[in-house]
């Protein structure tokens, strides 16, 4: 094994010197060559897409519906008001998200709470993978396997118990719950590992009991994580349809509908899609109070 | 300040993003007049199984011999729906498409295909002529594709819950179904025309002449039906292997179906009967169409007739379960497979059975029937399609 140790040496300087020399001199010029590439690439593909999703919500079809009108115009808009059912669809949509996240939060607060309070050095790291495992299966085959389990008869559940959900809303919300409670648990899980169990010492000193020191000590600390878990529940849930279609029964939601549109009409699609958009970016402004965005 | 500064940036982003995106315009083009060279390529939309190379079973492949033969490299993407297919069409990188009735007819008035000629084709002359010079592969005289092969969309029950033998379709629009939420029925558009063709029968002052073509009147008589349908619906199918499990199960007793399915939740052990009801079924045919824009017509032009050739239709169609469009492939079916059922199972050469099925078309505007220009266009049979998914 041998080693150089370069010194700088003085006298004639070599191109990547000077390159640097001048980069040191120019700050503004550093800072765009450093983040110039990043910075592009979030703009054309995250603020571009989104800016000409947008744009295309507001063209319309031609006339015989084989091609798209470049004219501006709110009538998609208007469609989604006029038609209740896009309404009704909307609501839904977010009726199951809010269900499905307040499902992941009361499951995922006393798993978490155990693999980081409970339990020894050497179950959390076996409880933690335990959780995270299911995250390494395709979401297809999950959700295709709870078809197995939740049909109505002849279903694992039906056999095995005589009661089960069924292909419907009941099902659809059990099985994004069980999608989605690994991104639910484990921001809760590293909250609750940087609560000092000093605090809960203190109080159960102070004579509060454990449901008392819960309410006041461990959830004020840990709301951040579980409104930053709840982004995460919320948005996928809002988003899905593949779930939707194989257990969800009936069930129409906002991306079938924009599913079943994008193709024949996709500026109707389009508008119908900002929807969404629309009701994330109030929710994350509403939790941006709570300081929960500094956790994600 | 700093809020305007942002706002002209997406400004600019958004008319960056509106300038990328391509106008088309349509015209189907001349059909070749002769087939030359090979160009050594061919990107091919199809329908799952419709090109196998033997990567999903090795007994079945018919792209590799097709290489061979001609040295035209294939390359199939696989779409699931025909708007998928449309969709992909659209993008004019592809040099054709395995169409079903409700694409092509939208691909013919987009111009995204060209015509046929039908003499290059040798074994176009064997096909079943009731598939030919049909609404959804022809226009003005004008042959737009190569028929492929076609199926119908059967009723179909399960024996142990169904006890009498149902011979209508009235059985899946009863709002009093003694199978309510049991019932499956087509997660599509165009499954508005199953309705319409149980009307033309079943409400005859509606005066319903074909399903894909409807007055505004009898489309919302149409409409109407299914709304009252979904209150016994269990759950819509347009994945194969979700319906398959469902009727396997038993969550899903009655409803349409192909006979694909019927065969394979047989095999596993289902006990289910099928039936064309007595007010005739929608189905659907499928056609090989040439994309106006082409790169490879030659190579195209040699699938066409490659697909259609007597021995690679008996695959195509045992491996995928369909009737096939040339009847010449009965016998090869019979000598591949040690199989003589499957051209009566699937009723390849009735031509009277398949007289009784109207085949999926794209409803539009001037009426697919030439009975005037007021019919509801197929844009409105997707937004109705929502409004009775509720």
């Amino acid at each position: 094994m041998t080693s150089t140790i370069v010194t700088p040496s003085p006298g004639p300087s070599s191109p990547g010197q000077s390159a640097s020399r001048w980069f040191h001199r120019h700050p503004r010029a550093r800072l765009v060559s450093l983040i110039g590439a990043p910075a592009a690439w979030m703009l054309v593909l995250y603020i571009g897409s989104l800016a000409s999703l947008f744009l295309t919500s507001l063209y319309r079809l031609n006339d015989d519906g084989s091609g798209i009108q470049k004219v501006i115009g709110a009538q998609n808009y208007r469609t989604l008001i006029d038609k209740s059912v896009y309404l009704d669809v909307a609501v839904r949509t977010v009726k199951i998200a809010v269900i499905v996240t307040l499902v992941d939060m009361v499951l995922a607060l006393p798993i978490a709470f155990f693999i980081a309070k409970v339990v020894g050095t050497r179950w959390r790291r076996l409880l933690v993978a335990a959780v995270l495992v299911p995250l390494w299966a395709s979401y297809l085959v999950k959700a295709f396997s709870w078809r197995a389990i939740i049909g109505s008869p002849g279903g694992v559940l039906d056999r095995t118990f005589g009661v089960s959900p069924n292909y419907g809303e009941v099902g659809l919300i059990v099985v994004l719950a069980y999608l989605w409670l690994p991104y639910m648990i484990v921001p809760i899980y590293s909250g609750l590992e940087r609560l000092p169990d000093s605090l809960l010492d203190a109080s159960s000193d102070l004579g509060a009991h454990f449901g008392f020191t819960f309410r006041r000590v461990v959830l004020p600390l840990l709301l951040p994580s579980i409104v930053a878990g709840s982004v995460f529940t919320f948005s996928l849930s809002l988003g899905d349809y593949i779930a939707v279609d194989l257990v969800g029964g009936k069930t129409q939601v906002i991306g079938s509908v924009v599913f079943d549109n994008f193709s024949a009409d996709l500026p109707f699609a389009a508008a119908f899609a900002v929807v969404p958009v629309i009701v994330m970016v109030a929710y994350i402004l509403g939790i941006r109070r709570t300081g929960a965005l500094d956790n994600l | 300040m700093k809020t305007a500064r942002y706002c002209g940036a997406l400004v600019a982003i958004t008319l960056l993003a509106s300038a990328c995106g391509d106008d088309k315009k349509a015209s189907g083009g001349e059909a070749l007049k002769a087939i030359g060279d090979g160009e050594k390529a061919l990107n091919l939309i199809v329908w799952a199984g419709y090109a196998e190379d033997g990567s999903t079973l090795p007994d079945y492949d018919w792209v590799h011999p097709f290489q061979d033969q001609t040295g035209c490299v294939v390359k199939s993407k696989i779409a699931a729906t025909s708007d998928e297919m449309f969709q992909l069409m659209s993008t004019n990188q592809y040099d054709g498409v395995s169409a079903s009735g409700d694409s092509s007819v939208r691909l013919i008035d987009a111009g995204l295909v060209a015509p046929v000629n039908t003499a290059l084709i040798k074994n176009y002359a064997d096909l079943s002529p009731f598939l030919k010079d049909q609404k959804y592969n022809s226009r003005d005289g004008k042959n737009y594709g190569i028929p492929h092969g076609w199926g119908a969309n059967y009723l179909m029950w399960r024996t142990d819950v169904v006890a009498s033998p149902p011979d209508s379709w009235s059985v899946v629009f009863d709002k009093t179904s003694p199978y309510a939420g049991k019932v499956t029925a087509y997660d599509a558009p165009i499954y508005i025309a199953d309705a319409a063709l149980y009307l033309k029968t079943a409400q005859p002052d509606l005066g319903i002449d074909d399903p894909y073509s409807l007055n505004q009147k009898q489309f919302d008589a149409a409409v109407a039906l299914l709304k009252d349908q979904h209150s016994i619906i269990g759950e819509y199918w347009n994945d194969y292997t979700k319906t398959q499990s469902a009727f396997e199960q038993g969550s899903t007793v009655i409803g349409t179906t192909w006979q694909v399915i019927k065969n394979l939740a047989t095999t596993n052990g289902a006990p289910l009967e099928t039936v064309v009801p007595k007010e005739g079924s929608t189905g659907w045919s499928d056609t090989w169409m040439i994309s106006s824009k082409a790169a490879h017509p030659n190579c195209m032009y040699m699938w066409m007739d490659y697909i259609t050739s007597p021995k690679v239709q008996a695959q195509v169609a045992y491996y995928f379960g369909e009737a096939p469009a040339n009847p010449k492939a009965c016998a090869e079916i019979a000598t591949l497979y040690s199989d003589t059922t499957h051209c009566d199972v699937f009723k390849a050469t009735d031509e009277s059975f398949a007289k009784s099925i109207s085949f999926w078309a794209t409803p539009r505007k001037s009426c697919l029937n030439g009975k005037g220009n007021d019919c509801v266009p197929f844009v409105d049979w997707i937004k109705a399609w929502t409004e009775i998914k509720g």
